[in-house]
């Protein structure tokens, strides 16, 4: 015995380079064995159908180490993304305004032809929920009265298409009797004629593209984020406050629209999800954290589950949904909006509570600072650029103003006087945590062929190429656009990349050219 | 502020009767002032940083590397005739004749580069696009100190010309522009920019007892000066000490291993860059400070630099394992110290035009350089290194490497039902 501790204590102390080998192989392959022994285990699981099947495994994970609890709501936290932060964001008053003014404008909704059949004629009065106009092709899809008044106007653009049907708004509303189905008892055929005909179907946009849901397609899911976290977004905690029963409705009546499932996105970050949200029944849930685009809806369906080639899924906002379900709650096609009137030359930015298509010069009395702005239905990030005699989108939940930075700036390239917002770290005011900008239309130099790569990648949080699929957009090569991830983004989703290029490239547009291209391809 | 506006307005040449000119006059206008454009669909606000701030930071991080290597251009100079070997002995006499000699080639440069540049664009009817402004602050740096300068300007026409415009500009070159035209030089005029004679300036020959080689700006004008401020001159007198031979760490680890090296120059004078080569590429931690500031910044991509650094490690490596020559027995680490890897690393290889587009393409392009490079520099005996043509020859393979990756995002997607 002692002669063999003694041979140990040998081998322990000058361990020969054999023995040192044998250790390491025999790790190696014990490492090896457990490996193999966990992906056969994950493949099985996989093969059974398991969802989570990377929860199956020989070895312990992180949460069974530090103790937590998995639970179903597991928060997805991005690292990727910018938040721009921008002055003037709305206080949390809520201000309601009546406007006399209000406009449909057939270019919000994209898949629908250029000149729209009109219903009425100028001097017509409807009452709100009556049919305005419907697509040529679509007839069943009724575009519907957001208020009660006279048909004043209709705007006409380019090559002589409708641009807005513009209405008179009644002082006092009259509404439309909708024959509403029993939820209940209502088959799914049933239920699409009825959102059709009411003027509720345009909310509903379909994915891939960003377009008006087809009546005869049935989603694979149907996704709302309730939390937006563009810059100056509106907050929709305080938008559902209220109305949480209608909210429910709506989620309810989405359910009965697709075989899988209503998915919602909450915030697990900043303000937290409203109990409307958090509470919401007969939904999935999924919480994520992270700076913009986190709140985007696109990114979200990426990480829950990624729209494939030849799959179509539903989206829609939370006051979206407020208005399907009021269809069934009230018993009326209901438009009202609570909408953020925000940035840096509003006098007072605060919420108003007013209609989809509201007149932007009715909104924005008295409320600016300066004449030369730039009025932006929207976020400033994939908003549209409004003239001030032009209307709110109707999926648009906020107004951002900011001004026109049409300016000769002395060395601004080099040396700019004044902070501006930046990913990059050679702008003193981007290592400043907290900065706050003002924020104007300035393009901070001339566009220029793509240059600098990886840095898309830095904002996107989503596992694509965006540059390269820009290239094969440009290049008009289908296959290539569909294997990098046409179908899984919309402009919202790439619009950080605009904002930060430094050759200026007019990302948001490609891509439009690329989804129609698409479209005309199907 | 306006008056400078106004002026600028009106002097303002007419576009189409002297195109040449107004592209010009617009290169100088929006160098002066940031144009007033503004956002029109998309999105609404910019981000700050453009294309001239992105290229002028990576001048700026190349600005020690010109301050070293005119210094180092007279260190060399007056090595070789075994005067002043203190760093400020004689130091406006080094700055001196290393600015005759860097500024001749830094005009050249531009005056060629640009002029293709501008001349194009008013072809096109577009305005001058940055590029340049790296190319030329970089082929300065990667030329032999005595470069004849219509070589120079040859070389940089073919690069600029063959190598950008004839591809499409900016933005749309395969091969780094700066790097072509140091490898036109290399194979049309090898004697110019290879061997042990070209990296020592002024001399008639880099052999002892060979005579200097001045001209009217050291002789007349900047004698006449230094003189009547009681300075000490330029002595067209002095003559190459025995002993010298003019050649580089390379040249002698090629022939004699690390030995020979070290025989001749000391660790830390190839460190701090006290050496003969290119003018700004031998001075390790001035350009490390500028790899580090291009890192910091978010322009140089780190993923290459470090990939390249571990390849060029791996295949020293593997060549001490192997020790055939006296090169491949220099130990790994020490091959760092000699040549202009860190220079390479730095500034070429991370051209992001030219460098694989996908970051998981950049680990492998920065490890394929590292290894080729090594490759190049240990076993060609014609021209001891290598960073040049395996950057270029990676220049080639990056949209090879970027089909690849992006092939392997484009499988997954599609295998994810």
């Amino acid at each position: 015995m002692p002669l063999q501790a003694a041979s140990m204590a040998l081998i322990w102390e000058q361990p020969s380079t054999l023995t040192v080998v044998l250790i390491v192989i025999v790790v190696l392959v014990f490492f090896l064995l457990i490996t193999v022994g966990n992906s056969l285990l994950q493949v099985r699981a996989k093969e059974l159908g398991v969802l989570h099947f990377a929860n199956y495994s020989v070895l312990p994970n992180q949460k069974d180490i530090t103790g937590k609890s998995q639970t179903a709501e597991d928060v997805i936290r991005l690292r990727k993304g910018y938040d721009i932060k921008l002055k003037g964001s709305a206080t949390s008053n809520v201000e309601s305004i009546q406007v006399n003014s209000v406009a449909v404008q057939p270019t919000n909704v994209h898949g629908i032809a250029p000149i729209p059949k009109l219903e009425v004629a100028i001097g017509d009065t409807v009452k709100a929920g009556d049919p305005l106009f419907h697509d040529k092709n679509l007839e069943r899809i009724k575009f519907v009265a957001p208020v009660s008044g006279e048909v004043v106007e209709v705007r006409r653009g380019a090559k002589r298409a409708i641009t807005h049907v513009v209405l008179l708004a009644d002082k006092k509303p009259s509404y439309r009797t909708l024959n509403v189905p029993d939820l209940q008892t209502v088959d799914r055929e049933g239920l699409v004629e009825f959102l059709a005909q009411s003027g509720a179907w345009p909310l509903i946009k379909q994915r891939p593209y960003n377009v008006l849901a087809g009546l005869d397609i049935i989603p694979r899911d149907i996704f709302i984020s309730t939390f937006d976290t563009a810059p100056l977004a509106p907050d929709n905690n305080l938008v559902v406050a209220g109305q949480e029963n209608a909210f429910q409705q709506g989620l309810d009546v989405l359910k009965k629209l697709t075989p899988g499932k209503v998915h919602l996105g909450l915030d697990a970050g900043g303000s937290g999800a409203h109990e409307a949200f958090s509470k919401a029944e007969g939904v999935e849930k999924h919480w994520f954290q992270g700076p913009h685009p986190a709140g985007n809806v696109g990114v979200q369906i990426h990480h829950i589950d990624p729209i494939l080639p030849g799959e179509k899924v539903w989206t829609l906002g939370v006051q979206d949904v407020i208005t399907v379900g009021k269809l069934f709650t009230e018993k009326r096609y209901d438009s009202a909006r609570i909408v953020a009137l925000c940035g840096a030359e509003v006098k007072n930015p605060h919420y108003i509570q007013t209609v989809q298509g509201a007149s932007l010069k009715e909104l924005l009395k008295d409320q600016l600072i300066h004449d030369h702005v730039r009025v932006v239905s929207g976020d400033v990030l994939s908003g549209e650029g409004k003239q001030m005699d032009d209307f709110l989108n109707a999926s648009d939940d906020q107004i951002s103003v900011i001004k026109e930075g049409d300016v000769l700036e002395l060395f601004g390239w080099l040396f700019p006087i004044k902070a501006r917002p930046s990913i990059s770290p050679t702008f003193l005011s981007s290592l400043i945590s907290g900065t706050t900008f003002a924020g104007e239309t300035n393009t901070h130099g001339e566009e220029r062929a793509f240059v600098v790569t990886g840095n898309y990648e830095k904002v996107t949080p989503i596992n694509m190429y965006p540059q390269h699929l820009l290239k094969s957009i440009l290049a008009g090569n289908f296959e290539r656009m569909e294997g990098l991830g046409i179908q899984e983004v919309v402009e919202e989703d790439l619009a950080l990349c605009e904002f930060i290029c430094p050759s200026k490239v007019h990302v948001q547009q490609i891509l439009r050219q690329g989804m129609d291209m698409m479209i005309e391809q199907e | 502020m306006s008056a400078l506006i106004k002026f600028l307005k009106k002097v303002e040449p007419d576009k189409k009767k002297s195109p040449f000119l107004h592209t010009l006059y617009d290169a100088v206008f929006t160098l002066v002032y940031t144009p007033d454009h503004v956002t029109k669909g998309g999105v609404h606000i910019r981000d700050g940083m453009d294309l001239k701030r992105t290229m002028v930071m990576v001048v700026i991080a190349l600005q020690l590397c010109y301050v070293f290597g005119t210094w180092n251009i007279g260190q060399q100079h007056f090595a070789a005739l075994g005067l002043y070997p203190g760093v400020f002995d004689g130091l406006h006499l080094k700055l001196i004749h290393g600015l005759i000699k860097v500024l001749p080639i830094f005009i050249v440069t531009h005056v060629v580069g640009l002029g293709i540049e501008i001349w194009y664009a008013s072809k096109k009817g577009h305005g001058v696009e940055e590029g340049f402004l790296v190319t030329g602050a970089l082929i300065p740096l990667i030329m032999p100190p005595d470069i004849p300068l219509w070589i120079l300007a040859i070389a940089v026409g073919f690069a600029t010309w063959i190598g950008k415009e004839a591809f499409g500009g900016t933005g749309r070159n395969i091969w780094n522009i700066a790097l072509l035209a140091r490898v036109f030089v290399f194979f049309a005029y090898p004697t110019e920019i290879s061997g042990d004679q070209v990296w020592v300036s002024g001399l008639d020959a880099a052999a002892a007892g060979a005579g200097v080689d001045y001209g009217w700006f050291h002789l007349s004008f900047f004698n006449g000066i230094f003189d009547s401020l009681g300075w000490a001159t330029f002595d067209p007198s002095a003559t190459v000490i025995d002993g010298f031979t003019g050649a580089t760490p390379l040249g002698l680890a090629y022939s004699g291993g690390w030995e020979a090296v070290t025989h001749v120059y000391s660790v830390d004078q190839m460190w701090w860059g006290d050496i003969p080569g290119s003018i700004g590429e031998t001075a390790k931690p001035l350009i490390l400070i500028g790899a580090v500031f291009l890192i910091l910044i978010g322009i140089g991509s780190w993923r290459i630099m470090l990939s390249m650094f571990i390849g060029a490690a791996v295949m020293g490596l593997i060549f001490n394992g192997w020790g055939a020559t006296p090169f491949m027995q220099v130990p790994w680490y020490y091959q760092f110290y000699m040549g202009s890897f860190f220079f390479a690393m730095a500034f070429m290889a991370t051209d992001p035009v030219t460098a694989a587009g996908t970051n998981r393409g950049k680990w492998i392009y920065g490890l394929m350089i590292g290894a080729l490079g090594l490759l190049i520099r240990v076993s060609n005996p014609a021209y001891p290194e290598g960073w040049m043509l395996a950057i270029l020859f990676m220049n080639m393979f990056a949209p090879l490497i970027d089909h690849y990756v992006l092939e392997a995002n484009m499988k997954k997607r599609l295998n994810r039902a």
